[in-house]
């Protein structure tokens, strides 16, 4: 059973489908959670459903200065970030002869230029504190690739470079980085998919069926676990089997 | 010796893990003190914390050696 009282947590996305389950399992192992989004009424609702330990911070990853201020925002409030999820993501899917330089930029800014600026502005605090978890929620596509999501994946991938570039230079200080990497999850975003697409996707996936946003979530919360710390630079793909890396 | 070069021995001697003796004008930290990359950073950020000072990424850039970072303590704070 993790133990996670005493730590503070930072969750990007926590709005969404899968982010508000990340930040309620790590909430569940006793983490005092703060909730980043950029709609504010799905935070608050989630924010009363815990109860205690949660602080609902609002930020728009495409806002350069909000997310550089973020991570102190989270730490005026919680006391530190000693655990990171960056969770929030964006689509904007097109074809790659169509796809216009904003559906490139926005997806990359939002996806890996913000969590590579939210990476850094918790550093120096977990540096101190010779302990710190940062989990990068990057995507099946990202290892695989996807028609139509050319941008999409060229950030879920980069993150994981990423992920193993910063696992490296912060290893010896006690902080590991690591990705998780869903397949395909029931989540506001799949629950547009026609029965056609679904069906399609799922004779693909050995599991039989889609993913659950509490499965995710359960591999952030072992990667955020102490009992991790030796866990490092990896990615944990949960994706029913659906692509074996 | 001056009482800021007395404050940043002691955070080197602390921080890297080596006798006072070792830390002269000249070490530096990384050929002389065994220090690696991140050693320096979490060093300027040591200097800034107990100076109250900022540090920015260029000057710290400047900083090699156990005088460097004294000369340029004194003239920041």
């Amino acid at each position: 059973m993790v133990d996670l009282t005493g730590k503070c947590a930072l969750v990007t996305g926590a709005s969404g489908g899968i982010g508000a389950e990340i930040a309620r399992a790590l909430h569940g192992a006793g983490a005092t959670v703060g909730l980043s989004g950029t709609r504010v009424e799905p935070l608050e609702a989630l924010a009363a459903d815990l109860g205690a330990r949660a602080h609902v911070l609002p930020c728009n990853l495409s806002d350069a200065e909000a997310v550089q201020a973020l991570p102190k925002q989270a730490a005026e409030a919680m006391g530190a970030v000693d655990i990171l999820v960056n969770n929030a993501g964006i689509t904007r899917d097109n074809l790659f002869m169509r796809m216009s330089d904003e559906e490139w930029t926005s997806v990359l800014e939002v996806n890996l230029t913000s969590t590579m600026r939210l990476c850094r502005g918790v550093l120096r605090g977990m540096m101190k504190a010779r302990w710190g978890r940062i989990v990068n929620i990057s995507s099946v596509v990202g290892a695989t690739g996807n028609p139509g999501q050319g941008n999409y994946a060229a950030s879920k991938a980069g993150m994981i470079g990423m992920s193993k570039s910063l696992a490296y230079e912060v290893a010896s200080r006690g902080i590991t980085v690591n990705a998780v990497a869903p397949g395909f999850i029931e989540t506001a975003m799949t629950d547009k998919l026609t029965d056609d697409q679904k069906d399609k996707i799922l004779t693909q996936i050995p599991a039989g069926r889609m993913g659950r946003p509490s499965e995710v979530a359960a591999a952030v919360l072992y990667l955020a676990a102490p009992e991790a710390g030796y866990v490092t630079g990896t990615t944990l793909h949960v994706n029913g089997g659906m692509a074996m890396i | 010796m001056s009482d800021i070069a007395d404050r940043v021995k002691k955070i080197v001697v602390e921080h890297l893990s080596v006798e006072e003796e070792k830390v002269t004008e000249n070490a530096s930290f990384i050929d002389d003190l065994g220090a690696d990359s991140l050693d320096t950073v979490e060093l300027v950020m040591a200097f800034e914390e107990e100076f109250g000072i900022e540090i920015p990424d260029d000057a710290a850039e400047t900083i090699q050696t156990f005088g460097d970072a004294v000369k340029f303590i004194k003239e920041a704070s």
